[in-house]
């Protein structure tokens, strides 16, 4: 008996030391393998490079980080064009998963301490942490992407970027039904919370928009555990279960996990999409992935911290909550690929009626 | 001598284990060819912490070791509750949307909390208890299933009655009366250690007492180590999984309340999830002893809140501890082993000498 619990610990410890390991490996490659390299190559980061002396930039990133070839990608673009234009240096830190708030919060002060003087928390998990931690450096700016004030004392020194992902999921939604011949489409969520519904609820009511009779399979990977963003093997077998039902476009939202998803529609076969998300994400798909991925919804993360650092760099930081729409090109789809060539003029055409009003999109499923 | 010695070989095991891990996290650090050498690695890892981070250790260390006396309490009898992480995820909601509710006032409501979050932690774990006592269900199998069923369930529960504002949701937030935030060491802004962080150290003695001065202690362990002996001696198993399951779960439940109360105020994204899974590490590097897992606790959460720091002073990811915490809980398991094998050889030995010695007195 004795022995069997030592054996049975030996083997649960290395199950847990493996598949730690496991988590980190899918990080590398798929930064390692995309074929579009320089962005996500880790030695072209300006951050380690960057040595002006306009504005110091931290970027706290959020789990997935650097190389999930989507949103936290996407931010980084745009500190690395503030870089450039402004003669900036960066900062960088990331979240790990199952991480202490405390830890959060202590990425954000070691930058400000550093010297930062416009910090970015990328992604909602950082709206407490730079509510508790903005207070302690009025001379920092701090930005959060899809942040939310969580209490009833405004902070004048942070800004909180809001992105209408349910205009640019529909948008996507209708290139979707336009594709789609099986008449059945999906949706894969990361983690099942407010954020990634309303990107739901855009897809469905895009869909629903060409063709009611369409049938939307919908998956998430997490119900809570935010590591769902970060799970390219559970993103996988989510869309597989989809396309394995008859759906032939499944459309993403799940940050990391997104290559899974693509790697779905490869097996799927010729005929079957995947839709990529926040960034184009044909630009960094690996050759066998991108004749199947028929647009991104995009999620200007970028426009969104270059602003930020820009109103920085001018001396009167944003502040409050900024929204990024259709109106003003913060969210939208990509074409690369050529994919939908025959149906673009269509997609604006609903684009138009959005920003005019006509047509109200929804937030929530 | 004998006390020291004693002492010294109880410090050979963890020490042994720490320098492996130390040794294969700097293989591995010099393997990955980053530009950073692991040398940096080490001088920031072991660099004195700054305040905060200080104060972080300490919290830290209060929740991870009531998560690997919970994890203990199952494997001193031979049951894995793989199912902390469950037990406590479910137990902290729970507790939150109580204490959030505010239905009693400040210090009984805390209280009140308490008990709600380690009943329900009792009671998750309980129905594993009940599976493998009634069915024969191995607790592996069971707890790991809960751990995902309390997941869905609080995500699902959450989402439903939680208040939703921006892209997040929320328990109703604690009202001020019942907060316990702690005591401030440094600077307000480097943060208070949690007062609630005090249960670690209580539930640590009830747990030394518990083992060593009870019956029930004796029972426990007697099982661990033999079952069939057990029962033979009178022992009844299948009450015993189950009691030590619901106290295990009890333990579980308490694990997030000192973070509740002291900093969080709600149950959000300020949750933290994966304690479950620290915990049980912790308790098979302190080989599930009351002071042994304080060694292993305090380990763990030194080198996650210096990991941090990496990334801004060296080009390696803060991933890397997770290699060192790894190989150490591996390599402990294989030093106390080799230790034990050396100890006994020595022992011989002493014995030998001791028996020869006299013998070549009387031939002189």
């Amino acid at each position: 008996m004795r022995r069997t619990t030592k054996f049975a610990a030996v083997v649960a410890a290395s199950l847990m030391a493996l598949t730690a390991c496991g988590s980190d490996s899918d990080g590398g490659s798929d930064g390692g393998s995309a074929s579009g390299g320089s962005s996500t190559d880790a030695s072209a980061d300006v951050c380690k490079t960057a040595d002006g002396s306009g504005p110091k930039i931290g970027l706290a990133y959020d789990v997935g980080g650097r190389g999930d070839q989507s949103f936290n990608d996407s931010a980084y673009a745009g500190v690395a064009k503030a870089v450039e234009d402004f003669d900036a240096t960066c900062l960088e830190g990331e979240a790990q998963d199952g991480e202490a708030e405390s830890a959060r919060e202590d990425r954000l002060r070691q930058m400000a301490d550093a010297g930062a003087t416009a910090v970015i928390g990328v992604g909602f998990a950082y709206s407490d942490a730079v509510n508790a931690v903005a207070p302690d450096y009025p001379d920092v700016a701090f930005g959060v992407v899809d942040g939310y004030d969580p209490d009833d004392k405004a902070n004048d020194n942070v800004a909180y970027f809001s992105f209408a992902a349910n205009e640019s999921s529909f948008l996507v939604g209708v290139a979707a039904a336009e594709t789609t011949k099986s008449k059945q489409v999906g949706f894969v969520g990361g983690v099942h919370n407010d954020l990634i519904k309303s990107f739901e609820a855009g897809y469905t009511a895009g869909v629903h928009a060409v063709d009611p009779s369409i049938k939307v399979d919908i998956a998430y990977i997490e119900e809570s555990d935010l590591s769902g963003f970060g799970d390219p093997a559970g993103g996988k077998t989510a869309a597989a279960g989809e396309f394995d039902k008859g759906a032939d476009v499944v459309y993403h939202a799940s940050g990391a996990s997104g290559s899974g998803v693509f790697d779905a529609a490869v097996e799927a076969g010729d005929g079957n999409w995947a839709i990529g998300v926040d960034s184009d994400q044909y630009l960094t798909a690996t050759a066998d992935q991108q004749p199947h991925i028929l647009t991104s919804a995009l999620k200007r993360v970028d426009v969104a911290s270059y602003d930020f650092i820009k109103s920085v760099n001018d001396g009167s930081p944003n502040t409050g909550y900024v929204t990024y729409d259709l109106k003003n090109d913060g969210v939208g789809y990509s074409t690369s690929g050529g994919f939908l060539d025959s149906i673009q003029s269509d997609i604006d055409g609903y684009a138009d009626k959005i920003k005019s009003g006509d047509i109200k999109v929804p937030t929530a499923p | 001598m004998n006390t020291l010695k004693r002492i010294g070989f109880a410090l050979l095991a963890p020490v042994i284990a720490v320098l492996i891990a130390m040794l294969a996290t700097s293989i591995v650090i010099l393997a990955s060819g980053s530009d950073s050498s692991a040398g940096d690695f080490w001088s920031v890892i072991l660099a004195k912490p700054e305040n905060r981070i200080m104060v972080n250790i300490i919290n830290q260390t209060s929740m991870i070791y009531l998560s690997a006396v919970a994890a203990a309490i199952g494997f001193r009898m031979g049951l894995f509750n793989i199912g902390v992480e469950g037990q406590y995820t479910l137990a902290s909601y729970t507790a939150a949307t109580f204490a959030g509710a505010a239905l009693l006032p400040g210090a009984i409501n805390v209280f009140a909390s308490l008990v709600i979050a380690m009943a329900v932690g009792a009671i998750w774990a309980g129905i594993a208890g009940i599976l493998r006592t009634t069915r024969g269900v191995s607790e592996v199998i069971s707890t790991i299933m809960l751990n995902s069923i309390a997941a869905i369930l609080v995500g699902y529960l959450l989402d439903q009655y939680g208040e939703h504002g921006g892209n997040q949701v929320r328990t109703k937030a604690l009202h001020a009366s019942s907060q316990v935030p702690g005591w401030v060491p440094f600077e307000d802004r480097d943060g208070a250690i949690w007062t609630l962080g005090l249960l670690a150290v209580a539930v640590g003695i009830g747990f030394w007492v518990l083992l060593n001065k009870t019956r029930f202690g004796f029972d426990l362990r007697a099982t661990g180590l033999s079952q069939t002996a057990a029962v033979a001696s009178g022992i009844k198993v299948n009450r015993m999984v189950l009691v030590s399951m619901l106290l295990s779960g009890a333990v579980a439940g308490l694990i997030w309340m000192p973070a509740y109360f002291g900093s969080a105020y709600t149950y959000g994204t300020t949750f933290q999830a994966g304690l479950g899974f620290t915990g049980i590490a912790v308790a098979l590097l302190g080989r599930n002893q009351p002071v042994g897992m304080i060694f292993g606790a305090v380990l763990f959460a030194f080198l996650s809140a210096q990991s941090n720091s990496l990334v801004f002073q060296t080009d390696i990811s803060p991933s890397v501890v997770q290699i060192t915490q790894g190989v150490a809980v591996l390599a402990v398991v294989i030093a106390y082993e080799l230790v034990r094998r050396y100890r006994i050889r020595l022992e011989q030995r002493s014995v030998a000498r001791a028996r020869t010695a006299p013998a070549q007195e009387v031939a002189a």
